[in-house]
């Protein structure tokens, strides 16, 4: 069997398209990069969606835990204690057993010109409720970061806009999120690639691969066993990771100079590549 | 205990007294240890790792720089659990392979056959003889080697970035006062350099208490294994019978770490204030020179 026919087949088998039984016997190379490239769809619509939503969710939590009043900055702590202070594998583990326990039921949505059911059962498969998951999970790091950054937007920024007159969500919309979001952005790069790196938990913990679609590490690990030979598979997804975290860091870059446009040349702060090391 | 003798006929407190002291729970406690013995073994093996991964990032040797720096981008460039499930197969083979290769030079056939790994019955590790306990050491041990040289990696970057941070003065101050190499790097480099590993070291530390459940990757009864084992639902034959309370025993899992992180970090407070006592930072002046 060619490349090209194995690409055929297995292409999209993350996503259910293709060929339904994964190879056995006889696995080359080719089969190996394949699928395991295929896996890492599921990688990227992870943590895709992790950081679209946690990003807005996260501002929420940080607004909230730098508020005065206690009604908000309460729960906002609270979310951040939780979701920092245990490991997510393990949060991973007690949401699936939460899911199970809801009881099963369907919600019609009128969207008007169409009606959607949406029922409870999604939350215990892997695309929505891992998604949930890891949404929390990186909206209580990410709150962290922001607090952080709100914490130290220079007083003067506040002041002038005060003078002109700019209050209440003007305010916040046009000063002091734009600058929390500067001064963040290289910590929140890091979160970004700590997220899609913590994608390869999910069809490790409690979530079942529906029908044997995995993600990347999932595929690598079916390789690793079936053919009881780790120097490969293992070295093709660490180069599919080092390649995804490299072109994360080409687009946060992107954001960073938007971002940054404004700011003289020599006060330019330069992102460094420190994953993890502010989880 | 006595009254545990049938279950069946216990209700109320006496059942939770009996259920929560049998064997299978005492070996669910009993793994909270096993959790515990992994942080604590791996923690001096990371800041040797770390200690040596820094220092050959410093060598004046280019091949021991460009190693340094390979092992430490390498490792920050994947996620961790790769390197989990990687390491300890790969070194156990590797092991298996030595052995065979010394004990059994007599074989022809290859080590590799299709996709079997065939070494003679003397090269297994451990030997299929060996007692239970030797096979739990020595898959403990794999794991352990497995987080050293992951959190090896963030060490060796935390540790670089603290001993460039160390002022040049300090150090030219004490080659004028006629210190070798060896003396300044002994006595004032690595002195110098904690207070400004203590932040990075703390955040390696937290991230390496909330990487300890994924020993279960690695086959280690740790507490997960346990948690999903006893928590499962259990039938009318079992002695104790219950329906699927995972969510609980996963429940006591969260909240186990958030003690864990919670402690740690008022621990780590404690530390900071002692080791920033007397430097020139922000830290280790008292309230009234700052406000002064």
């Amino acid at each position: 069997m060619s490349c090209l026919e194995t690409l055929h087949d297995y292409g999209l088998r993350s996503i259910g398209i293709g060929e339904r039984l994964l190879p056995k016997t006889d696995i080359d190379l080719c089969d190996q990069f394949v699928l395991i490239g295929s896996g890492l769809i599921w990688n990227f619509y992870f943590a895709f969606f992790a950081l679209a939503f946690g990003f807005w969710l996260a501002t929420l939590i940080a607004v909230g835990k730098a508020s005065r009043r206690k009604i908000f900055q309460l729960p906002a702590r609270a979310f951040i204690f939780v979701f920092r202070g245990s490991p997510l594998f393990i949060q991973f583990f007690l949401f699936y057993e939460i899911f199970v326990l809801i009881p099963k039921v369907g919600y019609d949505i009128d969207l008007g010109f169409v009606t959607i059911t949406a029922e409870t059962r999604w939350l215990t498969k892997a695309w929505l409720g891992a998604t949930i998951v890891l949404i929390l999970n990186t909206s209580a790091y990410t709150g962290e970061i922001f607090y952080g950054a709100l914490r130290s937007i220079p007083k003067g920024d506040i002041e002038a806009a005060d003078a002109y007159g700019m209050s209440g969500f003007r305010r916040f919309r046009r000063i002091i999120w734009p600058t929390m979001l500067r001064l963040a952005w290289p910590s929140y790069t890091n979160e970004a690639i700590f997220m899609f790196h913590a994608t390869t938990l999910v069809f490790f913990s409690g979530f079942p691969a529906w029908r044997q679609s995995g993600d990347a590490l999932y595929y690598a690990s079916y390789f690793a066993d079936k053919t009881f030979n780790p120097f490969v598979a293992y070295p093709i997804i660490a180069l599919y990771f080092i390649a995804g975290t490299l072109s994360i860091i080409t687009l946060f870059g992107w954001g960073n100079r938007r971002l940054n446009r404004h700011i003289p040349k020599e006060l330019k702060t330069k992102f460094r590549f420190r994953p993890q090391l502010v989880r | 205990m006595h009254m545990c003798a049938d279950p069946s006929t216990l209700d109320g407190f006496n059942w939770w007294l009996c259920y929560l002291t049998t064997g299978k729970q005492i070996m669910f406690y009993e793994s909270f240890l096993t959790v515990l013995a992994l942080l604590f073994l791996t923690a001096p093996v990371v800041l040797l790792l770390g200690f040596g991964g820094a220092v050959s990032r410093r060598s004046h040797f280019a091949p021991l720089r460009w190693f340094g720096a390979a092992y430490t981008n390498v490792v920050r460039g994947v996620p961790d659990i790769i390197f989990f499930l990687f390491v300890p197969i790969a070194m156990d083979q590797g092991i298996e392979y030595i052995r065979h290769k010394i004990k059994c030079s007599d074989w022809d056939e290859p080590v590799r056959q299709g996709n079997d790994f065939v070494v003679c019955a003397a090269a297994k590790m451990p030997l299929g003889t060996s007692p239970q306990w030797v096979h739990e050491v020595y898959g403990f041990s794999l794991a352990l080697i497995a987080f050293a040289i992951v959190f090896g990696a963030f060490a060796a970057n935390t540790l670089y970035g603290a001993m460039q941070a160390v002022p040049r003065a300090q150090l030219e101050t004490a080659e004028a006062f006629g210190m070798s190499e060896r003396q300044v790097f002994w006595r004032i480099h690595v002195p110098q350099m904690w207070v400004f590993a203590m932040p990075g070291l703390t955040n390696l530390w937290m991230i390496l208490i909330k990487a300890s459940p994924l020993l279960f990757l690695l086959g280690v009864e740790d507490i997960v294994y346990w948690a999903k084992e006893l928590g499962g639902a259990k039938t009318t034959r079992f002695a104790y019978p219950h329906p699927d309370w995972r969510v609980y025993y996963f429940g006591v899992l969260l909240v186990f770490y958030l003690f864990m992180t919670w402690i740690s970090e008022r621990v780590f407070v404690r530390i900071n204030r002692k080791l920033s006592h007397g430097q020139a930072t922000l830290g280790g002046l008292t309230d009234a020179e700052v406000t002064a």
